[in-house]
């Protein structure tokens, strides 16, 4: 335990103080968390910690691997599970894969570092079209931070949070373990935060915002799919489409799938990732036409609700990228529960007019009733929206005039 | 309560909601729960049961209070914490007083009854909020809301999404400020969701319907009141619902039954509209443009719109100045259709035993205009001084025109019967030179349905 733990965990205790008489449950009920102490949301991310859940599960021996125990309670703190050798660097250990996606959701610029855990001597299973089959016990790693400077990757950066998607039995369980302000570990926290962050942008300029750190109810609100009458929970970005890229480690380029395989964690993918599908990069006019790219882009960043199966069911809008009816993608399609998302237009996407389209209109919009996506989006993705502008603005066709 | 209270004055930011014991074990982990400790509270909450308010429960009741923060956050840390914490069972007591939050909640859990004090008493108050289309979020099965009110959400209030069994009881949506675009969609707003109920809540402000029932199966909504919204009640693409004994007023248009088309729950039918007082729906309308009660005339009462098997019965209109009732044809609106699949038409909808008291007689917006100008231009002086209590596009289903007569074969008619004096409008709206064969005969029309059967709910007493 480092100084600084050291010195936080009385504190945590503390703050643990609680009420719970809690009944008729196992020890996984949550009752200690029902204690949780820590009120102020922004006042100071330590003091957001959730009660403490200690097991030996969580202050293991010393040792190299990851530790980490599927069966356990989550642990408060990030460190027990020994992802990282170095976690403020984000330095993996090396059980741990890093992997990034061709395009990947847009975050309020925040970067990402991505990384996925397999229990020791298992595989995933590649499929062409759909999540790869990841073994029980699996664990996808995310951690979003702010450079100080976009404009230089080597500057330096703010750890905000680090998303556990764990799979147990039975589901898909989202964790979030939000950095302290030292930067030294993160800490469990299921109630969501806000926090303040600030980066100078690509344009030189000084931005700043209320970054929002989604509780933890919240992931399965995008992670979650509806199949006859079931909700199962899914990663979204583990397809071959999303992945199939060089790495962004290393020294030379090398595809992610073929290491995957080499290394043993992927099994039955092509041989030659050239076989396998690939995302276009949205801001890589290289890598796909205005409609792939576009098209594309409303994949990765609305399809995990906008889908026949998703959340955004219910709007009868699907943005995934296999969708040929341009009717079920937006093409002249009245809204249907958008209420003030409309902004007074009257089509999702009207060929040819950005600017009467409401799918425009709510990418533009930082309201919370407005936006798309709905949540975890306080800022406007100015690049995307080039992309978007220039697609709509080529769709052929006209909504006919109105009766 | 006062224990509760109390506590949250003791601790000042600091917010611990109270667990009351109930049966059940007693082996919980009580690892991280300092029962030694000097707060005043402490040793409160395991004596009783917890408050009355609890209600005999077989769960836990999770009692919470507002926290004594400025706002700093604490009630949006202690209810998003209930919510992930719950368990099947438990009761989540809200407190009288104001909570406030400025992110959007969620929960996930099934059976979970989230309840206040009263709708006046316990507020969820969402001025601010910067995160969250809706103030709530519900993905769970046996969900009930009762006895709060939820206010000024930034969208849509209490958002119900695939759940089974969900119950509003005593809950009031409110948008406290000017009646604005920006207001959201709706209050209280279950979608693809089965055996619903709907009782004694009220809903203020909603920018399209207050009580939105949308794709869903088996609904009841009733003694309930909706003022000052787009739609009050709008019951959309769904089977089998009862609207009953609602009071209706100021709104847009009072109660609506919609089927849409583009969507995964392609129709609906066999709804009921009884018992409910309707009246004054003369509000502006303020739903913002694309969304389909903007184009709903300020004054309308009732409208079926390619509603098919409708029941409207014992119900009071009362000066809804543009259309008392309106029946109308997917194809009236501006959208275009391609939904193949879809039928636009109205049919099989049977009216009696209303009362029709004024209305009609300041016609407003785009269709109210129209329909004044086809009554003066078509009939001249034998136009009716006030537009007719009953209105129909008479814009009719192919598929079900009896070819001798014209009109829809008896299975599929508009039915009128016992309706006072009320009058009648067919309107020959889809005719090749619109509203030529205008006419006020509601001959046609006399005849009667078999009476659809009163809707139970499967899991849900009513």
């Amino acid at each position: 335990m480092s100084p600084a733990r050291a010195a936080l965990r009385p504190a945590l205790l503390l703050l643990g103080v609680g009420l719970a008489a809690g009944c008729g449950g196992d020890d996984d009920d949550g009752s200690g968390d029902v204690a949780d102490a820590a009120a102020s949301i922004d006042a100071g991310i330590d003091a957001g910690v959730d009660a403490a859940v200690v097991t030996d599960v969580c202050d293991p021996a010393p040792g190299e691997g990851v530790a980490f125990d599927l069966d356990a309670p989550p642990c408060e703190h990030l460190s027990s599970y020994r992802f990282f050798v170095d976690g403020p660097a984000q330095v993996p250990n090396q059980e741990v894969v890093p992997y990034d996606l061709n395009t990947p959701l847009f975050s309020d610029y925040a970067t990402k570092h991505r990384f996925f855990w397999l229990p020791t001597g298992q595989a995933m299973a590649y499929s062409e079209t759909g999540v790869f089959d990841m073994p029980v016990g699996s664990v996808l790693i995310k951690t979003f931070s702010y450079l100080a400077d976009l404009r230089d990757p080597a500057s330096a950066e703010r750890l905000v949070e680090t998303r556990l998607l764990v799979h147990r039995a039975d589901k898909w369980e989202g964790l979030v373990y939000l950095w302290n302000e030292d930067q030294t570990e993160a800490e469990l926290r299921r109630a969501g935060a806000v926090v303040p962050v600030e980066w100078i942008h690509t344009d030189g300029e000084p931005r700043q915002l209320s970054y929002i750190v989604p509780n933890t109810n919240q992931c399965v609100n995008c992670h979650v799919v509806h199949i006859e009458g079931e909700d199962i929970t899914t990663p979204i970005g583990i397809q071959a489409r999303h992945l199939n890229r060089d790495t962004g480690v290393g020294e030379l380029p090398v595809n992610q799938l073929e290491l995957w395989s080499e290394m043993g964690v992927l099994t039955g993918a092509p041989a030659d990732a050239a076989d396998a599908p690939r995302a276009p990069v949205f801001d890589d006019p290289d890598t796909g036409t205005v409609d792939e790219r576009a098209r594309g882009w409303l994949d990765i960043n609305c399809s995990h609700c906008h889908s026949q199966v998703g959340p955004a069911r219910t709007s009868g809008l699907d943005l995934t990228v296999g969708q040929a009816d341009p009717s079920q993608y937006g093409v002249c399609k009245p809204p249907i529960a958008a209420g003030p998302g409309s902004g007074g237009r009257l089509y999702d996407i009207v060929p040819g007019l950005p600017d009467e389209s409401i799918l425009m209109f709510r990418l533009e919009s930082v309201e919370p009733e407005i936006r798309m996506p709905e949540v975890l989006r306080q800022t406007v993705h100015s690049e995307s929206l080039e992309l978007m502008r220039e697609w709509i603005t080529a769709l052929p066709g006209d909504c006919g005039p109105p009766k | 309560m006062r224990s509760s209270l109390a506590l949250s004055l003791s601790f000042a930011l600091v917010l611990s909601p109270l667990v009351s014991a109930c049966g059940g074990d007693d082996d919980d982990d009580d690892s991280t729960v300092d029962d030694t400790g000097d707060d005043p509270g402490d040793d409160v909450a395991d004596d009783d049961g917890g408050s009355d308010a609890c209600g005999d429960i077989e769960g836990r009741c999770i009692e919470l209070s507002p926290a004594d923060d400025g706002g700093a956050g604490g009630d949006q840390e202690a209810l998003q914490t209930a919510f992930i914490d719950a368990l099947p069972g438990d009761v989540i007591l809200l407190h009288a007083g104001t909570y406030e939050f400025t992110l959007g909640l969620s929960l996930d859990v099934d059976q979970v009854t989230l309840r206040g004090e009263g709708e006046a008493e316990t507020v969820l108050s969402f001025l601010g909020q910067i995160e969250g289309a809706q103030g709530i979020l519900i993905t769970a099965d046996d969900f009930t809301a009762e006895d709060f009110a939820i206010e000024d959400t930034a969208g849509d209030g209490l958002k119900v999404e695939g759940g089974a069994r969900i119950v509003f009881r005593g809950v009031r949506a409110e948008w406290t400020g000017e009646q604005a675009e920006d207001n959201g969609a709706y209050g209280i707003y279950p979608v693809q969701c089965t055996d619903i109920l709907i009782e004694e809540s009220i809903v203020r402000g909603a920018s399209d319907a207050g009580i939105y029932v949308g794709q869903s199966e088996r609904a009841v909504v009733r003694n309930s009141t909706v003022e000052n919204n787009v739609a009050g009640i709008e019951i959309e693409n769904t089977y089998d619902a009862d609207v009953y004994g609602n009071t209706a007023t100021a709104n847009t248009g009072g109660i609506l039954v919609f089927n849409l088309p583009d969507l995964q729950v392609e129709s609906g039918g066999r709804t009921r509209v009884y018992d409910n007082d309707i009246f004054e729906n003369n509000g502006e309308n303020f739903a913002p443009a694309g969304n389909t009660v903007a184009q709903v005339p300020p004054g309308t009462g009732f409208v079926a719109l390619s509603a098919h098997q409708v029941e409207v019965f014992g119900n009071t209109f009362t000066d809804n100045m543009s259309f008392q009732v309106g029946i109308i044809s997917y194809y009236l609106t501006p959208f275009p259709l391609e939904d193949d699949t879809y039928d636009p038409y109205s049919d099989t909808l049977y009216f009696h035993d209303n009362v029709f008291v004024g209305g009609g007689d300041m016609p407003s917006g785009t269709l109210g205009a129209v329909v004044r100008g086809a009554l003066d231009t078509n009939l001249g002086v034998d136009a009716p001084e006030t537009i007719p209590d009953i209105s129909f596009d008479h814009i009719l289903n192919p598929e079900q025109v009896d070819e001798k007569t014209g009109e829809l074969l008896p299975d599929f008619n508009i039915c009128l019967q016992d309706n006072g004096d009320a009058d009648f409008v067919s309107l020959d709206a889809g005719a090749e030179v619109p509203f030529a064969g205008i006419n006020l005969d509601a001959t046609p029309f006399d005849c009667a349905h078999d009476p659809l059967p009163a809707v139970e709910l499967d899991g849900v007493p009513l």
